[in-house]
């Protein structure tokens, strides 16, 4: 049976009668006699829960305290799970000492989360499931019936689609009740086709000016916004930057050239600078030699002198033919030139042919270099070989 | 012979009535729904001029601050709280009563509660709103607030679940949500009856929406009431983890003043007692601006005040015992610090605090006073501002003097920071005459329902609700 069928007048679908009643009491002796009656698909409305009304109704208990027990158990555990994850698995870190997994800090955010899970899930159950809501399309939505209800009225609504409705007995049934103001409600009747509301130049053209704006923001925060301040952050600060020019000295400078006189951190004033002999007479080796005094002479070494001298300071290196052959170490007038002669010639080069090497390697690293190459004269001349020859 | 008079005769067998005056249901609508149908007063312009204004100088205070960054205040290590995190704590302590009014005094079925719950609720939101904001303009680039969430970035590190920092944002997060849903459940039976009354398209629309199409179905009111009693179950331990965990950000650290055990149920009383001071300033001018004497009744004010005397004491023991568990834990440094906040650079601070939140209240023993609404009111000023200085001597004072005397230094707030603060009052106030003026400001809902004549009496069980 077609809804028109039902309701002959114009198409209008009845959607069930209404019934106001005058006051609490008289609602819930009304709610009990429709029970009575056989009527299932009915309600009963007041502008606030009144007690009784529920038992009369004959309602079942509601379970939805399950979705909060349900949703609260959930989030607990899940907070639980990734902080496990995250603090173990993901990028272990031990905080104060504690193992990765030290839950008893857990628990209050383990706490929050069943709380905030137990909530959110509540109340959007409760309206969405439970109540059906938002819904705004209701028949008895706007009627007199609900301004009444939602001010002081008390009412029971009686659906036409319930099995025992019948229009003419159940308004007879109803105001035999003692109700006030009986009604027929019906269906609002439109037509909506989904075809003109998409192609409505209304809808589109809110669309385009929704589409510009949000391209045109983000365009402005993205290139323009984030690069003003306070949006720069570090990069926006009150100092001379390299290569700019520094608008409080005269000069122009801004790194300002030390004083007259001053040693660098590591450096003594040296005196004998391309004077061998001088070198050799006067300097003496500062530094103590030990393990790592030798480590470091041996790294220093492989790195800045094996390259020409090799790595047994015999000139048989990896760069033999492609630049002058550095005379070995071992030879007689080298194995007995005093240390100051090696740290002159590292410190300031030898003839043009060997470049200075004092930018390179500190004044104590020169120093280590110096007992490396005289531990490397004696590994490769020892004393029995020597007396053979 | 005459009759002698022996003054007022108090029936004490039964309660004074929740809604005085007996009004119809049409009526409550119509008193509550005024205010937000009618053009306002020019006092409400007025208050509203103000806390613009306010709000004003809070904003260039806060614009000063990002533009030049954290420098324009007071705090410099050691003492680098300072004002902001006094008013976090401060705001966050305002929103507890919301919650305790409704969800608590619900729980109990105090049903006095319907004339100042929603309101409540209101506050609570409105100040964790202004709480949530110190913590985010303290980091000085607010935008870097999203590293405190677990969000995976590039550089693969996650939150310390182990801080009590973290712990904080969750928790308010969390009291910010429930809050708010609380709020807007509790709201939409009204919103329907606001949605049914107004003729202005607009706000029809507007109303439609918010109320989502609410009908007063008893079938919907069965799980609607079920739904507010387990989420006033939920907020009320929430309400208490809330301020135990803000107690946390300063009991787990190790300073003199502040690693003390009882600090969590102190926090929360604490927290009570400024809320109630709170909810009594706000609610004594609300009742007088917008007519509600009668729904607001004297006897509400009372009972407002004889659960601030209680809570006062509570603070009073907690005052107490902090400095005895100093002395008696034979600690030197903190009786030494014990000693610095009763005498110090501070104690002008401490002893106004003492005087505003212990002995004070004590006043409110006197019926007398409790129904006198103008002593009241400056009563429940002198607290807020004792509760405010509370935070500031725990933070101030701890801080102040650090571990090595080289590095002590006193705290002297800028002009800044009164500037933000008197913006975040700005902010609150001015977020509550805007609610007071658009939404229903008591529960119409609720108040119909503790009218008298309100439930069949004959209902087996109808009083056990």
């Amino acid at each position: 049976m077609s809804d028109i069928e039902k309701n002959p007048q114009g198409g209008r679908r009845l959607y069930g009668i209404t019934a106001l009643f005058d006051g609490p009491e008289k609602l819930v002796n009304a709610a009990a006699a429709v029970v009575k009656e056989g009527y299932k698909n009915y309600d009963a409305y007041s502008p606030y829960p009144i007690h009784g009304l529920d038992s009369a109704m004959k309602l079942k208990r509601t379970y939805i305290g399950a979705v909060t027990l349900i949703a609260g158990l959930t989030g607990a555990s899940l907070l639980l799970l990734f902080a496990w994850w995250t603090n173990s698995i993901d990028y272990p870190l031990v905080i104060g000492g504690k193992p990765y997994f030290a839950w008893p800090s857990y628990i209050p955010l383990m706490f929050e989360m069943a709380v905030l899970f137990g909530a959110v899930s509540t109340v959007a159950a409760l309206i969405m499931v439970w109540l059906g809501l938002p819904r705004n399309s209701h028949p008895l939505q706007d009627t007199e019936f609900m301004k009444k209800i939602s001010d002081d009225g008390f009412g029971i609504a009686i659906e036409a689609k319930d099995s025992s409705f019948d229009e003419k007995q159940t308004k007879a049934f109803l105001e035999k009740l003692g109700a006030e103001k009986v009604e027929l409600v019906y269906y609002e009747t439109r037509e909506i086709s989904l075809k003109e509301a998409v192609l409505d130049p209304k809808f589109i053209g809110v669309i385009v000016v929704v589409a510009i704006a949000t391209s045109g923001a983000t365009y402005f925060g993205l290139n323009k916004m984030l690069l003003l301040r306070p949006w720069t952050s570090l990069s926006d600060q009150a100092k001379v930057l390299p290569e700019t020019r520094s608008e409080f000295y005269p000069d122009g400078f801004a790194m300002r050239p030390p004083v007259n006189g001053t040693v660098a951190r590591g450096e003594l004033p040296y005196r004998y600078a391309n004077n061998i002999p001088a070198a050799e007479k006067f300097m003496k080796n500062p530094v103590l030699p030990s393990k790592h005094v030798m480590e470091l002479g041996q790294r220093d070494f492989n790195i800045y002198c094996s390259p020409c001298h090799g790595y047994f300071a015999d000139g048989q290196s990896r760069l033999q033919g492609q630049f002058p052959v550095p005379p070995s170490l071992h030879i007689d007038s080298l194995r007995t030139a005093p240390d100051g002669l090696y740290y002159e010639v590292i410190t300031n080069g030898f003839q043009g042919v060997m470049p200075s090497y004092a930018r390179q390697i500190p004044r104590d690293e020169r120093w280590a270099i110096v007992w490396y190459i005289r531990a490397l004269q004696r590994a490769q001349n020892p004393p029995e070989v020597a007396d053979a020859k | 012979m005459s009759e002698v008079s022996y003054g007022e005769v108090i029936d004490y067998s039964k309660a004074p009535p929740l809604v005085e005056g007996n009004p119809t249901l049409s009526k409550i609508d119509d008193s509550i729904a005024a205010p937000s149908e009618t053009r306002p007063s020019k006092k409400y312009f007025m208050a509203l001029g103000v806390t613009l204004t306010m709000l004003l100088i809070g904003v260039i205070a806060l614009g000063y601050t990002f533009y030049y960054g954290i420098g324009m205040w007071g705090n410099n290590i050691p003492v680098a709280w300072g004002f902001a995190i006094t008013n976090f704590v401060f705001w966050i302590g305002i929103g507890h009563a919301g919650t305790l009014i409704s969800a608590v005094l619900f729980l109990f079925r105090q049903r006095w509660r319907t004339a100042i719950a929603r309101f409540a609720e209101a506050m609570t939101i409105f100040a964790v709103m202004c709480a949530g904001l110190f913590p985010l303009i303290h980091l000085g680039r607010p935008w870097y607030a999203a590293f405190v969430f677990p969000i995976p970035t590039q550089h693969g590190v996650w939150i310390n679940w182990n801080s009590p920092l973290v712990w904080d944002v969750f928790a308010v997060s969390t009291y910010f949500t429930v809050s708010l849903m609380f709020w807007y459940i509790g709201l939409i039976p009204d919103l329907a009856t606001m949605r049914d009354r107004t003729t202005n398209k607009i706000k029809k629309a507007v109303y439609h929406v918010l109320s989502m199409g609410w009908r007063f179905s008893n079938r919907h009111w069965q799980h609607y009431e079920k739904v507010y009693v387990i989420l006033a179950g939920l907020a009320t331990p929430l309400v208490l983890s809330v301020h135990s965990i803000v107690s946390f950000d300063f009991a787990v650290s190790i300073l003199p003043g502040w690693h003390t055990t009882i600090f969590p149920p102190y926090f929360v009383a604490g927290a009570i007692f400024s809320g109630f001071g709170m909810v009594l300033t706000v609610l004594i001018i609300v009742r007088k601006v917008f007519n509600l004497e009668y729904i607001i009744t004297m006897n509400h004010l009372d009972k407002m005040a004889k659960v601030t005397l209680l809570v006062s004491m509570m603070v009073a023991y907690a005052y107490l015992m902090e400095p005895f568990m100093a002395w008696y834990s034979g600690d030197p440094i903190d009786w030494y610090l014990v000693l610095m906040r009763m005498t110090g650079h501070y104690a002008l601070g401490f002893w106004v605090m003492t005087t505003c939140n212990v002995f004070v209240p004590q006043l409110l023993w006197f019926k007398k006073i409790r129904h006198n609404i103008g002593v009241l009111f400056v009563i429940s000023l002198l607290i807020n501002v004792g509760m405010w200085l509370e935070r500031y001597i725990i933070i101030v004072t701890s801080l102040y003097k650090d571990f090595l005397p080289s590095a002590w230094h006193i705290f002297v707030p800028t002009l800044t920071d009164f500037g933000i603060l008197i913006g975040s009052f700005g902010l609150f106030f001015t977020l509550v005459l805007l609610f007071a003026r658009s939404l229903p400001v008591i529960s119409m809902t609720e108040v119909k329902g503790v009218t008298e004549g309100a439930h069949p009496t004959h209902h087996i069980g109808a009083e056990h609700e």
